[in-house]
């Protein structure tokens, strides 16, 4: 066991995949000796070398594009995109060729790479550079998408991600990039895409959310015990493509009442799709409307505004409330 | 039969095109291309060539060296701000100011200018205030704002992808048979994005009255040039799309103040868009978050400060008695008010009722808010008024202001 940072964790799994198959290989923007601009492709340039750790030139379409080109060949690519304020570049070639592959070609071909992002706000970050559309990857038939929410499962996620057979995107909530530290366990663990997880059981009302909102879903958890003796349960979605909603909806067969929280919009967001599942599986279950705490319907304001943007425990303590009061 | 029309080509064809036409005919032989230029007119000890220095007027020269200063000065005292804490991460314009303004200033208030985010100089002269530049940088969408009287589009952080709009904005000037120039700037890393072979093949096809300004400076934050690109020059892509194009020392304002003075020229005339690289070096970090010693070395690093724009201009105005000593002095001192002065009523600004309110982030979305946003709208001042109210009760709950 060793304690490290999401952004060490992130960097291990890399580290660790390239050593155990010669197939991955890193790409992107200042991956190389710069090391990324959130280090997370430290000292793999250096060990790995300029064939397996490819500093591109400035071209999001052309990192994506050629990373399918290389999966199709038979490599594994982990391609970076600096900020996913600048993955739409690329989306064309997801949306219309990694996606699409396996299934243009009756199974003949196949994409095995991964795009990681950093996503979301909360770093005080240039504009396009705190945006959170994991949505749109989600609604892309063919894609998977994972979002890790700490150290442990961010390795753990990633190497499932590298050793799928699909085109996986890995958005990191960069905000708990170095927030805090976990143990992850020396032997390499994976970690099942379409699987959610509690992180906390109670029986009075769901919880669910992912990436970086988990930690203000955590403290509001915390809060609704201390201020209402509210035993609130907290789902971890992990995946949020393909979505798996068994944990859910046996959560709220249990509870009767769920919030879901993302800093993402509001409309079509994930918790639109949350919503649907779970009446589609446990109406009859519902005690109260689930509510979501959402980003608002408008680009994440410009970073002297972005905290009222994003979902705190105070908004998220007050959904409960009113849900638990229905 | 479908009656075919004809495609009414007002262009003449190129010299490209014209030789294509030869080679048809013939079996193998070098096809002729264009050259390409590079040109130097003031070098790094402000010597200048007497062939081929400017006729610039003296306000102009002073006017030029007026925003070039002025951007050094407050790009420098932002630096500053930024490592108290008093502004965000923003990319330093430092080294950048002889191809900014060597460029916009042949640009009438009519025309149009679409920067990237290194052309400090040209927006302070285009008339964007210190204080906007302060707001945008300090996370405030109101410093994005274009001031009245002038077509200028704001800053663009996601690479290359203004170029398509400058080409865009050029081609409508052409549809409806307007005069007008368009100024658009990126670097040489934004040269390898699609959009910028995009926006230069739409431009040329359509003969839009573009200027292309290159601001290379070697670097895409780590990347250097050779990893980028394998030309000699990115002044030679213009080859490829049927436009002229040269390369300058982009530290050398009166370099970039002539090429920029033909391609406008050019473009006025209705002869279509040039492409102008500025070779220069950017000596700063990319961004405030960059740290430059992971990629370069410091050997490097100084050779290309000392060629940095600012100084040489400084000594060839001097030379030329265009300014005394002690009239530089005076103006420095008199920037440097300015700036102070943006920067405390941009810092009192930030905490105003205005620009601090969060629900703003709703109102300028559409023309019209659709109702559902302006119920999320409710929901958000429905919770600021309860915090505020909580707050009340308990200070250490405060909910602040902006900052």
């Amino acid at each position: 066991m060793a304690l490290m940072n999401m952004a060490k964790s992130i960097n291990l799994a890399l580290f660790e995949a390239m050593e155990r198959d010669e197939r991955v290989i890193v790409m992107g923007e200042d991956v190389g000796p710069d090391e990324g601009v959130f280090r997370i492709t430290e000292g793999l340039f250096h060990k790995f070398g300029e064939k397996r750790v490819l500093d591109t030139p400035l071209a999001e379409s052309g990192i994506v594009g050629t990373a399918i080109g290389m999966a199709m060949y038979g490599m594994k690519p982990v391609c970076e995109i600096q900020f996913s304020g600048f993955d739409y570049y690329s989306f064309h070639q997801l949306e219309c060729h990694a996606s699409r592959f396996r299934n243009r070609t009756r199974g003949r071909l196949s994409v095995p790479m991964v795009m990681r992002a950093p996503y979301g706000g909360g770093i005080r970050a240039l504009e396009h550079h705190s945006e959170s559309r994991e949505a749109i990857y989600a609604h892309t038939p063919g894609l998977k998408v994972v979002i890790p929410s700490g150290p442990r499962n961010a390795r753990a996620l990633l190497h499932s991600a590298i050793q799928d057979p699909d085109p996986v995107i890995y958005y990191e909530p960069k905000a708990i990039y170095r927030l805090f530290k976990e143990e992850v366990p020396e032997k390499m663990e994976t970690l099942p895409i379409g699987q959610s997880n509690i992180v906390k059981e109670g029986k009075d009302l769901t919880i669910i959310s992912y990436g970086a909102s988990l930690r203000a879903a955590l403290e509001a958890v915390e809060l609704l015990e201390e201020e209402d003796g509210v035993k609130a349960e907290l789902i971890d979605l992990l995946t949020i493509a393909p979505l798996d909603a068994t944990l859910i909806v046996e959560s709220i067969k249990k509870t009767g009442r769920a919030v879901i929280v993302h800093e993402g919009p509001r409309t079509c967001g994930l918790g639109a799709e949350v919503v649907a599942r779970v009446n589609e599986a446990a109406f009859l279950y519902l005690e109260a409307p689930i509510r979501r705490v959402t980003g608002f319907d408008t680009p994440i304001p410009y970073f002297s505004k972005e905290r009222f943007y994003l979902p705190d425990a105070e908004r998220v303590v007050a959904a409960c409330r009113e849900t638990l009061s229905f | 039969m479908t009656n075919y029309v004809k495609y009414p080509l007002k262009a003449k064809p190129n010299s490209v095109q014209q030789s294509l036409k030869v080679v048809t005919a013939m079996p193998r032989k070098p096809i002729e291309l264009p050259q390409i230029e590079y040109m130097s007119i003031l070098d790094e000890d402000a010597v200048v060539d007497k062939a081929l220095e400017p006729k610039i007027a003296e306000e102009e020269l002073k006017n030029i060296y007026r925003y070039m200063l002025l951007a050094r000065r407050t790009d420098e005292r932002m630096l500053m701000m930024q490592r108290q804490g008093r502004l965000g991460t923003f990319p330093q314009s430092s080294g950048h100011e002889a191809i900014s303004m060597g460029s916009c200033i042949h640009l009438k208030k009519s025309d149009w200018h679409v920067p990237a985010y290194r052309e400090l100089a040209g927006l302070l002269y285009r008339g964007w205030s210190i204080d906007s530049t302060l707001l945008y940088w300090n996370g405030f969408e109101e410093g994005a704002r274009p001031p009245e009287g002038v077509n200028d589009l704001p800053v663009c952080v996601p690479i290359a992808s203004q170029l398509l709009h400058a080409a865009g904005i050029g081609m409508g000037m052409n549809l409806r048979g307007e005069k007008g120039v368009v100024m658009t700037y990126f670097g040489d890393g934004a040269s390898s994005e699609g959009d910028t072979h995009e926006a230069m093949n739409f431009a040329a096809v359509y003969q839009a009255p573009v200027v292309f300004m290159c601001l290379n400076n070697q670097y895409a934050i780590s990347v250097p040039l050779s990893k980028q690109m394998r030309n000699a020059t990115l002044a030679q892509r213009a080859i490829a799309y049927g436009m002229p194009g040269i390369r300058v020392d982009g530290n050398d304002v009166l370099a970039v103040y002539v090429a920029a003075k033909e391609a406008v020229e050019r473009a006025r005339a209705g002869e279509g868009p040039t492409l102008i690289e500025g070779l220069t070096y950017r000596f700063t970090p990319h961004t405030t978050a960059d740290d430059p010693k992971r990629y370069r070395s410091e050997e490097e690093c100084n050779l290309w400060t000392k060629r940095e724009p600012l100084n040489r201009f400084k000594k060839y105005l001097l030379n030329k008695g265009v300014y005394t000593e002690a009239q530089l002095t005076a103006l420095e001192e008199e920037l440097d008010a300015e700036i102070k002065a943006a920067i405390a009523r941009t810092e009192a600004a930030a905490v105003s009722e205005e620009l601090s309110n969060p629900l703003a982030m709703f109102d300028y979305l559409y023309a019209d808010m659709p109702p559902y946003l302006n119920e999320q709208r409710e929901e958000l001042k429905s919770h600021l008024e309860k915090q505020k109210a909580k707050a009340g009760k308990s200070p250490q709950h405060a909910s602040g202001t902006a900052r």
